[in-house]
């Protein structure tokens, strides 16, 4: 195939819409009559519901209804886990709306719906409920006790555990000349895209169809789960996926409200749009990372790693949500990243507390359990008097053990096996990149005011999560070739990457192709976009389908022109001779639509130019990557003020390097503002103190340092035609432990031990003084 | 139904006279009442710059601002920076540097550079880091943006 179009920097073909206001998100969505519906949310974050008293918020005028668990009674069951279902978690499943009790701030009771937002939220103050407040228990600690517990029916807080167990742990350590065991803390923070979330559902009683925008991520799975809640066949159900603003696994899960809405337009026979508060998101919305670790390594005393064993607690908050246990249990599946360590054994937990419920957020569980990993790589650094790079290229796998079988690190999965990768090349391109040679001399240097440390993160993650994709090619004229994707659009680039894709492989022009993507009603199945799936499931899909009508394309010419097909060739929407360089093409593509078509009497094959293909693929491809940041600390202040972060990651093949240079940097800033300024925060009772972006903070332009990304294709993946590895999430993974590597560095003369994020200026400013008071 | 105020307002040329509740923001008047949905709303308190828009010449916040505070005022929004069927430079220069991907903050940060430049023409990029500093992107991280507003302002001086 010739290749013009993947691996170019292409400028992304759906960017005028955006640029010019004219994109439409689901807000910018109109239909006509169209009704409000605004969320009443529980303010406490555990009591009972004593009573709901309605009619006063009835009585405004252009209230229409307030739906309440009694009218969803009939139709409510706990919403479904799609993803890491670990034995227990099922006990801990949220209905729709609160049943009798709220567990957590945020919780919806009822839904309001009237003319207008306005008049909605007026009925929400409207609403008279009585609450039986409870203790409510905030910590893991608190709640392994089950003093206070969160689902009383179930006897216990502690919803799932489990252990994953490679190697022999015991002689590893035994053996071990040095070990050290640490406790350490992620913080709760979540992603906020920019767009909060929101539905548009329409009902047609007569066909009794059900229309709804919004929906994304994962639409043909939250089809089914809608379709089993209503008893509506799912062909019934039409899911449209407008412009999404952002996502981050955060949106498209099947949240309470993916059910409230249509049930809302159904009942009310009119249509019902419902679009989140930044304060309904904050609270509403899933959170991540809240993981506490206790971690122990082994090594030799010429840093050998031996041995690595930790206890992970996940605190899920107060229903378990629709991807299960991911987040303990993802930290634990690659908590010994891109290491040979021969032992590994890890106890994973899956707490239940009275917070908003625990979900994915980019890389879930790898942000966390990389700075775990890459803070204990630093700490026996520092004290067997190893260079961290050293000890660190010292344990990286080495591309000559590829593929790197780990083993399962995943309860219920197969094992890990890093397909390809040369993990020290990283490394070695991002200390050169940073000239840490020079540049580690000023490690904890003092220099007009502040402390300087350099930090260094190395990673792995797992992409191209299968177990398949769906795309339809479809060449309806010469110049309108469509192609159908089973992926969602959440910002990635899909309608370009996946034309790309398409264009090199069928052999036409990139600008005669048009991406449809997220809607139900295009393909039969689809997995979505989520898990840095989408350019190995959804682009080898499309390469499929394209080679499918490449060939039928081939083969009806052939037909036509008494030719084997194997001597002619697609290029530049033309039929030509094989190896006929010069010559003039013997078909345009434009003159086989129509000897495919059903009246044709030269079609071999069944009528049209079109294919539906799958991907199946049951590995994982790893992309990986090493991060070094130069950190200079305030210690009056505690800010910790980035100066220089390089991010060198390895995609295998790289299909829109403009694109992937895009993701980086988002994602390195995304992960800096996390790590540097972004914390849920509850209150003892449970009261979520961050529910406005005054008190949450994002980073600004002012927060992001000068990001030098390389990216890398040394290592393509085996485990698909198009040799190619996911991009994405892995760009913010690394930044927890890179920033607190170098923040530990900058601030080793005070014997600060970093164990714990965010490296906010207050906590670090506090991590000072308790140093100063002890000396 | 609380009582209704006349307003009158020009939007990118064009003038509507409307009649609206004091307690309609002017994000929610032209997204709903005038149908100009380029404007987004990300916070509603003031703080990510989605709903940035120029009234009067200044940069101001559509979701902090009362429709009824518009009477008399000439507004533009994203949907009026440049001429019909063509791309401003800023505009071509985003698209050229790969300055948005979800493309949600894009209209504020449009409207942001545009009021800035014009009162900036020739602006360091230290200068444009600072302008954009209230506008929120969670994609992007902000590099390709000032980028991009470095890379518009020439040609805007020029146009």
């Amino acid at each position: 195939m010739t290749e013009t179009y993947i691996g170019a920097p292409i400028r992304r073909r759906e960017d005028v819409r955006f640029l010019t206001g004219r994109a439409k998100f689901v807000d910018d969505v109109k239909v006509p009559q169209m009704l409000h519906a605004a969320i009443l949310r529980s303010s406490h974050a555990h009591a009972r519901i004593k009573s709901i008293k309605t009619t006063n918020a009835l009585a405004i005028p252009g209230v229409v209804d307030v739906i309440t668990f009694e009218d969803i009674a009939h139709l409510a069951k706990p919403i479904p886990i799609r993803a890491y279902a670990l034995p227990g978690l099922e006990r801990y499943l949220q209905y729709p709306l609160a049943r009798e009790k709220v567990r957590y701030v945020g919780e919806p009771i009822a839904v309001a719906v009237a003319e207008t937002r306005y008049v909605a939220e007026d009925a929400l103050d409207a609403i008279d409920v009585t609450y039986e407040v409870l203790p409510a228990v905030v910590s893991v600690h608190e709640a392994l006790r089950d003093e206070v517990l969160v689902h009383e029916e179930n006897g216990t807080n502690l919803a799932a555990r489990y252990s994953i167990s490679i190697g022999d742990i015991e002689m590893a350590f035994r053996q071990a000349d040095y070990t050290r065991r640490e406790e350490f803390k992620v913080h709760r923070h979540t992603g906020n895209p920019l767009e909060t979330r929101g539905l548009l559902a329409s009902y047609d009683s007569g066909r009794g169809e059900l229309t709804v925008w919004g929906p994304t991520k994962v639409p043909h799975i939250n089809r089914a789960f809608l379709s089993s809640f209503l008893s509506l066949p799912e062909q019934k159900i039409h899911f449209i996926e407008p412009d999404v603003g952002g996502g981050f696994g955060v949106r498209g899960e099947f949240y309470p409200e993916d059910f409230l809405i249509p049930f809302a337009a159904i009942k009310l026979g009119l249509p019902v749009k419902w679009i989140e508060d930044r304060r309904e998101h904050l609270m509403a919305a899933n959170h991540s990372r809240d993981v506490w670790c206790e971690a122990e390594i082994a090594a030799r005393r010429d840093g050998t790693l031996l041995g690595l064993r930790a206890k992970l607690y996940g605190d899920m908050g107060g229903y378990i949500r629709t991807h299960g246990g991911i987040v303990p249990a993802s930290a634990a599946g690659l908590l010994p990243g891109p290491y040979r360590i021969p032992a590994f054994e890890c106890a994973v937990h899956c707490i239940m507390t009275n917070k908003t419920g625990l979900g994915t957020l980019r890389a879930p569980g790898r942000y966390e359990s990389c700075f775990i990993r890459e803070r204990l790589l630093d700490m026996v650094a520092a004290d067997l008097n190893i260079d961290p790079a050293e000890l660190r290229l010292k344990n990286l796998i080495q591309p000559t053990e590829m593929p790197y079988v780990l083993g399962v690190t995943r309860r219920g999965e197969s094992p890990t096996v890093f397909d390809s990768g040369d993990y020290p090349m990283a490394l070695k391109r991002a200390l050169e990149k940073i000239g840490y040679g020079e540049l580690r001399q000023r490690q904890g240097r003092y220099e007009e005011g502040k402390y300087h440390g350099i930090g260094i993160g190395c990673y792995v993650k797992n992409t191209g999560r299968g177990p398949f994709e769906c795309a339809r090619v479809e060449v309806r004229s010469g110049n309108s070739i469509a192609v159908y994707i089973g992926l969602a659009s959440l910002g990635q680039g899909h309608e370009t990457t996946m034309a790309q894709i398409c264009a090199d492989t069928l052999g036409v022009p990139i600008e005669q192709i048009t991406v449809f993507h997220g809607n139900t009603d295009f393909l039969p199945f689809g997995g979505g976009t989520n898990a840095s799936r989408g350019t190995v499931m959804g682009g080898n899909a499309v390469y499929l389908a394209a080679q499918e009508v490449k060939c039928k394309v081939l083969t009806i010419a052939g037909s036509y022109l008494g030719m084997a097909p194997s001597d002619l060739e697609l290029r530049d929407g033309q039929v030509h001779g094989k190896g006929a360089e010069t010559e003039k093409p013997l078909l345009s593509l434009e003159d086989v639509v129509p000897l495919a078509a059903p009246t044709s009497r030269v079609n071999p094959l069944e009528p049209g130019l079109d294919a539906t293909a799958y991907f199946k693929s049951d590995n994982l491809t790893y992309t990986y990557g090493t991060h070094v940041a130069h950190v200079a600390v305030d210690p009056e202040t505690g800010k910790v003020e980035v100066l220089r972060y390089v991010a060198v990651e390895d995609v295998g093949r790289c299909v829109n390097p403009l694109l992937l240079h895009g993701q980086i940097v988002g994602g390195v800033a995304q992960g800096i503002g996390a790590t540097l300024l972004e914390d849920l925060v509850y209150s003892e009772n449970g009261q979520l103190l961050t529910t406005t972006f005054m008190d949450y903070l994002l980073p600004t332009s002012t927060v992001v340092p000068p990001i030098e990304a390389i990216i890398l294709e040394e290592a393509p993946s085996t485990l698909n035609p198009l040799g190619v590895k996911g991009g994405g999430e892995e760009t913010s993974l690394a930044t927890g432990a890179t920033l607190a590597n170098a923040v530990a560095n900058a601030l080793a003369s005070f014997g600060v031990n970093v164990t714990e994020l965010p490296l906010s200026h207050n906590r670090v400013r506090e991590w000072i003084r308790r140093q100063q008071d002890k000396d | 139904m609380s009582r209704k105020h006349n307003i009158i307002v020009t939007v990118n040329g064009k003038t509507y006279e409307r009649s609206v509740e004091a307690r309609m923001t002017l994000a929610d008047f032209l997204r709903d009442e005038l149908a100009l949905t380029g404007t987004h709303v990300g916070c509603e308190h003031g703080v990510c710059g989605a709903c940035t828009i120029m009234m009067n010449g200044e940069a101001i916040r559509s979701c902090l601002t009362l429709a009824v505070q518009t009477d008399g005022s000439r507004l533009m929004t994203v949907e009026g920076i440049a001429r019909p069927e063509e791309l401003h430079p800023l505009q071509t220069a985003f698209q050229e540097r790969h300055a948005l991907q979800c493309g949600f903050c894009t209209p504020g940060f449009l409207m942001t550079a545009y009021v800035f430049l014009k009162e900036t023409p020739a602006p360091t990029e230290a200068q444009v880091r600072e302008a954009i500093s209230g506008n929120i992107c969670r994609c992007t991280g902000y590099l390709p943006i000032i980028q991009a507003i470095l890379e518009a302002a020439p040609i805007m001086r020029s146009a």
